[in-house]
């Protein structure tokens, strides 16, 4: 197919595609999260040392995935946005940043809960929960120094560069366990040695990770959508589009003509 | 070169130079980030004397007893090159076990007990039904000549 994937750098030209995506990403969460957690909280055995405390990892890593892969996507984002001035980049990565916090919230209040009964302890300072944690304030950083700035296009600058700078962390966490002695233990699913878990256990967590993936996928693509509205709202076809569906709901027409005037 | 290129080749630069910094920070911090020490460490002398500090280590199987008090528990902490008895007064975590991981922070007393203040248990990262755990476990012993109880 010979198709102008360009094109779709254009905001104008992205909302509408990002509208018919949407609908799909929320049926895949769905799906891949039924599925998984059926199999996680109902069909996966006991673990021999955990017994059913293990289960919480069914959420935890997921959510601990999630939360540096999303950094990743940002870091990715602003750079493209700092080199190729795109304006499409700067709303991608600011509309990643809250569901970003969410996963890393999830993910350092699942391991307390984790760790408690486990470890003995809710919170240790060991390397991977510290690094955890700055992640989550990087995460709080972004948001604030971005909607500390009104010029969106300044605010989307200042952004990327944190985004860029604050990238480092992400390999400290995932080798964090590996670097130093942590009382959190090691990955139990790597690229090199393959998975540590029974073929069942990996499988309903792998969903619930993938699930958690779509349902980012489909938030990020809302919030992007609102934020392509809000920074276009003197655009022609944002006044156009504001019009058309103000005939289709008589409800918002007042809005609608106000706004396109 | 036009000026994306020249900002994109910048940008590259400057986390290059950021990777070279952070690896330079993280390698002076190295001996500070390690959340316990070793039994061959502490004997060693790489523990700080006089100060809280945590080892960590399997609990030799075998070593957990119950002293005449009824609430002071001892065992052994070993990495399978060295040892150090450990003493402590206090409720284990539930996956506390002889032959597992844990992680015991407190201060060497003058004989060369370590006299903990805090146990905590530290698990691996393998996850499997216990059908499965004893399966590997009868190989194991199996293979090993060793008898199973």
């Amino acid at each position: 197919m010979n198709m102008n994937w360009y094109k779709f750098s254009a905001p104008s030209a992205f909302y509408p595609l990002a509208g018919k995506l949407i609908p799909w990403f929320w049926a895949l969460a769905a799906l891949f999260g039924t599925v998984g957690l059926w199999l996680g909280l109902v069909v996966a055995p006991i673990d021999f040392q955990q017994g059913e405390g293990y289960r919480i990892i069914f959420v935890h890593v997921g959510a601990s995935w999630m939360s540096m892969f999303i950094y990743v996507v940002m870091a990715f984002w602003a750079a493209i946005g700092l080199a190729f001035n795109t304006r499409l980049s700067g709303m991608m990565t600011a509309a990643l940043a809250p569901t970003g916090a969410l996963f890393t919230f999830l993910a350092l209040w699942t391991g307390a809960f984790w760790g408690k009964p486990m470890w003995g302890a809710w919170w240790v300072w060991d390397a991977r929960l510290t690094s955890e944690l700055i992640l989550l304030f990087l995460y709080i950083g972004f948001i604030a120094l971005t909607r500390a700035i009104d010029d969106p296009r300044r605010a989307d600058k200042a952004g990327a560069v944190l985004a860029l700078v604050g990238v480092i962390n992400i390999p400290i966490i995932y080798f964090s366990v590996k670097w130093w002695n942590t009382l959190h233990q090691g990955a139990s699913v790597s690229l090199s040695k393959g998975s540590s878990m029974a073929a069942l256990m990996l499988w309903a967590m792998l969903l619930c990770a993938l699930a958690m993936w779509m349902y980012t996928i489909a938030v990020s693509l809302i919030r992007v959508r609102g934020i392509i509205l809000e920074r276009e709202r003197h655009t022609e076809w944002v006044k156009a589009l504001l019009l058309q569906n103000a005939a289709a709901k008589p409800m918002i027409a007042p809005i609608a003509q106000r706004e396109a005037k | 070169m036009k000026a994306r290129h020249q900002r994109l080749l910048l940008i590259a630069g400057a986390l290059v130079a950021l990777g070279l910094i952070a690896f330079l920070v993280f390698s002076a911090l190295n001996e500070n980030v390690a959340f316990f020490y070793s039994p061959t460490d502490v004997r060693e002398g790489k523990a700080p004397k006089n100060k809280l500090f945590r080892v960590g280590g399997l609990v030799e199987p075998g070593s957990l007893t119950r002293q005449a008090d009824g609430v002071t528990l001892s065992f052994v902490v070993t990495d399978n090159a060295k040892n150090i008895p450990v003493q402590f007064k206090g409720i284990l975590p539930d996956l506390f076990s002889e032959g597992k991981g844990v992680v015991a922070q407190g201060r060497l007393n003058d004989e060369g007990i370590f006299v903990a203040q805090e146990v905590l248990a530290k698990h691996d990262e393998n996850y499997m039904p216990p059908e499965a755990a004893q399966a590997l476990q009868k190989a194991h012993d199996e293979a090993t000549g060793g008898a199973a109880p």
